[in-house]
């Protein structure tokens, strides 16, 4: 704090002071940033690069230092046979890859939508001023703070067919005529599988809009009241722009965080074709089938996915993370 | 903690620290039923023989693809922590480079069980897991309301559909509006490929892949079979048995809400426990048939126990799987837990048959057992059961005929055999 009151004056002043003194806080900056670069590194840097390495190599689980060099092989591959027909095989043209690819990308877009819109009215609940505010703020942070492995289990039980209370509830108030199989039939499961995360993470969502609300200034909705507009223009033309920054922002958090759902998804369904995310498939082919190798082709061709999709949004949304606007 | 507890507490890890090979082991357990806590006692007892060591039981899912992936990726990194693994009948094969060779421990023993389940336990002239249990499932029915019905225990798939359609109707016409017919293991992952085997087995329709190694699959029999299962779910089976486990599927049969289950022998003890609805209401018998003519098929199962081969404490290790394994252990879980003993010796125990006489009833069960390919298909196991139930799942909710998944489960298959097994 005090190095900022005496260096603020001093950059109007002096440019050369500027430059010496600013380099030397970008020095001490480096040596605060120097341990979480480490960990980074150690903790993701080179599990991506080695996970990378690997989906070129034909490296079984039991073997994972003997893989030769494949090349592309795990993720494009072509014969000619005799016939003169050209067969592919990998993953590019394995079609359970992009079923996985399909589910990932539909849970992703229709979750975050839904996060987003609900999570803008709770915040804008939050935000007004009523009694007991403190509490309802802690107590709608709950289903976010509960791990996603207990709160899928919580749900599972609360969804099972025969002894689940959703279709006792349900079946009592007359909403349907039988009980429903939500996991466990093709139809519902993905529905479930949205119910559950949209509940867990709706308050997330909440928390960041409510962050960029809390800084929208007073006197720009007190004008707007002595002008006399309609507040659902407000919201329109004052509110949501300010907010935007830290709603684009809260959007890339979840939308990479939807973009790798896993636990929920082999929690809460049976292991088939219409739930399975790219994150079940590469880990099914990374442990549980003897093809580890492609697996680590999935997971970086997921990554890739990942990386194209945000950069995509940042360029496209012209999202700043400094909390201003373009 | 007072100042003397202190020094207890120290003077007895320094007793602990100077006896003889004192060995810490850990063992992992899926968590199914009482297992746990059988397990548990089994182990005390076994602590009580040989004070020196400390076991401490590492509870697992209770899904076997759960447990498998999980054990996978400890033994690849070369995990020390666990001794000893609980291993299903068919991952030999695909672990047996991280366990240790029991050949020379055991070979004064190993004759005394049956040689067929020693041999699934071989894997390259290895014997990497001693058989703590074997498997093989049955067909549970309410003897009450077939005697209410008037109906004789069915012999083939049709007549159990029928007969559970009718029985079903009739009990929700009295009331009991969460009756179903029929529940079994229907979410995608090993048991279905175990439920699913039977279905094809016993209608003639062979074994997925056959010993030999030819992928056998692609026949109308099976497709008719698929098709015949696919009719059971939502009408006399709940839809949910699509995602149902062992567990799930006792749990309706446990309340008294099903005429019919197919489930493993452990089902039967629980079943006649003192909080089971059904208890003393129900018998077993062979698994339905196809049509008239052909044999009943129960998928063979069965749970050994394996020394991790980064175990530090081999020999402690190795003497604990023995211990679980020997005469009298086997005779407690086949009276306890229903268990199938794996010594040959222990079926003909008159303590078994008089407190367990379901076990030389299964004895007829255990003849029509049928391996899962897992000894033809070796590393490749997995996928070709994962390929196969995905393709009975898919059958089974609708996406797809028996015919049309079956012939795109043979094409699948054969590129993954590719030139050989």
């Amino acid at each position: 704090m005090t190095v900022e009151a005496t260096a603020g004056p001093a950059v109007r002043s002096t440019p050369r002071i500027q430059s010496e003194l600013m380099k030397s806080r970008v020095a001490a900056a480096m040596w605060f940033l120097v341990p979480m670069l480490v960990a980074l590194a150690i903790v993701a840097g080179w599990p991506l690069l080695r996970t990378i390495y690997f989906s070129f190599t034909n490296t079984s689980l039991n073997n994972l230092y003997g893989g030769d060099f494949v090349g592309f092989k795990n993720y494009l591959s072509w014969t000619t046979l005799k016939s003169g027909r050209t067969v592919f095989s990998g993953l590019l043209v394995d079609p359970a890859w992009w079923n996985a690819v399909g589910n990932t990308l539909r849970f992703a877009v229709i979750s975050v939508t839904l996060e987003t819109v609900i999570g803008m009215i709770v915040a804008l609940v939050l935000n007004a001023e009523f009694k007991g505010r403190g509490i309802v703020r802690a107590a709608i942070l709950i289903p976010w703070a509960i791990p996603t492995i207990v709160s899928a289990k919580m749900w599972s039980w609360m969804l099972n067919d025969q002894f689940g209370i959703i279709n006792d509830l349900f079946l009592n108030l007359g909403i349907i005529s039988q009980k429903v199989a939500w996991t466990a039939s093709a139809d519902t499961a993905m529905t479930a599988v949205l119910i559950v995360d949209i509940w867990k993470t709706t308050p997330f969502m909440a928390l960041l809009i409510l962050a960029g609300l809390q800084m929208v200034p007073k006197d720009v909705y007190e004008a707007a009241r002595i002008d006399g507009v309609h507040p659902v223009k407000v919201f329109f033309r004052v509110t949501l722009p300010l907010v935007r920054p830290a709603v684009m922002v809260a959007v890339i958090f979840r939308l990479l965080d939807a973009m790798r759902i896993f636990d929920l998804i082999y929690v809460l369904t049976p292991n088939s074709s219409a739930t399975k995310t790219m994150s079940v498939i590469s880990r099914e082919n990374l442990f549980d089938f003897d093809k580890f190798a492609y697996g680590s082709a999935q997971s970086t061709l997921l990554f890739l996915l990942i990386a194209v999709m945000t950069g995509l949004y940042i360029w496209l949304g012209k999202v700043r993370f400094d909390g201003g606007d373009r | 903690m007072t100042m003397k507890s202190l020094m207890l507490g120290l003077l007895m890890s320094v007793s602990a620290v100077a006896t003889v090979q004192a060995a810490d082991l850990q063992i992992v357990l899926g968590d199914t039923g009482t297992g746990l806590k059988f397990l548990q006692s089994q182990v005390d007892r076994y602590m009580a023989q040989y004070p020196e060591d400390k076991v401490t039981i590492v509870p697992m899912p209770s899904s076997t693809t759960d447990q498998f992936g999980q054990y996978k990726l400890w033994l690849a990194a070369g995990n020390a922590d666990i001794d000893v693994y609980t291993t299903d009948v068919i991952w030999a094969p695909q672990l047996a480079d991280h366990l240790t060779d029991l050949t020379e421990a055991t070979k004064d023993i190993i004759g005394g069980y049956f040689p067929a389940i020693v041999e699934s336990q071989t894997a390259n002239g290895k014997l990497v897991a001693l058989p703590s249990f074997t498997d093989a499932p049955a067909l549970y029915y309410r003897k009450d309301l077939l005697e209410k019905y008037n109906k004789p225990v069915p012999k083939t798939w049709d007549e159990l559909a029928a007969t559970a359609k009718e029985i079903m109707d009739g009990e929700r016409a009295a009331g009991n509006k969460d009756m179903w017919g029929f529940v079994w293991q229907g979410n995608a992952y090993e048991g279905l490929t175990c439920d699913a085997l039977e279905w094809v087995k016993s209608s003639g329709g062979g074994q997925i892949v056959e010993p030999d190694g030819t992928i056998s699959i692609n026949n109308p029999k099976a497709a008719a079979a698929l098709d015949r299962a696919k009719g059971w779910v939502g009408t006399i089976s709940p839809e949910g048995v699509l995602s149902y486990g062992e567990e799930e599927s006792r749990g309706v049969w446990q309340l008294g809400n099903s005429v019919f289950m197919r489930n493993w022998p452990y089902a039967y003890g629980l079943g006649n426990g003192a909080d089971s609805a059904v208890k003393g209401k129900f018998d077993v018998t062979t698994l339905p048939v196809g049509a008239e003519g052909d044999s009943p098929a129960a998928t063979l199962g069965g749970w050994n126990l394996a020394v991790s081969k980064y175990s530090p404490d081999q020999d402690a290790a190795i003497r604990l799987v023995k211990f679980l394994s020997s005469p009298d252990e086997q005779k407690r879980r086949a009276i306890e837990q229903t268990n199938l003993p794996t010594l040959m010796a222990t079926y003909d125990d008159p303590d078994v048959a008089a407190a367990a006489p379901i076990i030389p009833l299964w004895k007829d069960v255990f003849l029509n057992a049928v391996p899962r390919p897992s000894g033809p298909t070796k590393l490749k196991y997995n996928e070709v059961s994962s390929l196969f139930w995905s393709a009975v799942h898919d059958t089974l909710s609708g996406k797809g005929s028996g015919a049309d998944n079956l012939e795109l489960l043979e094409a699948k298959l054969t590129e993954l055999k590719g030139s050989g097994w």
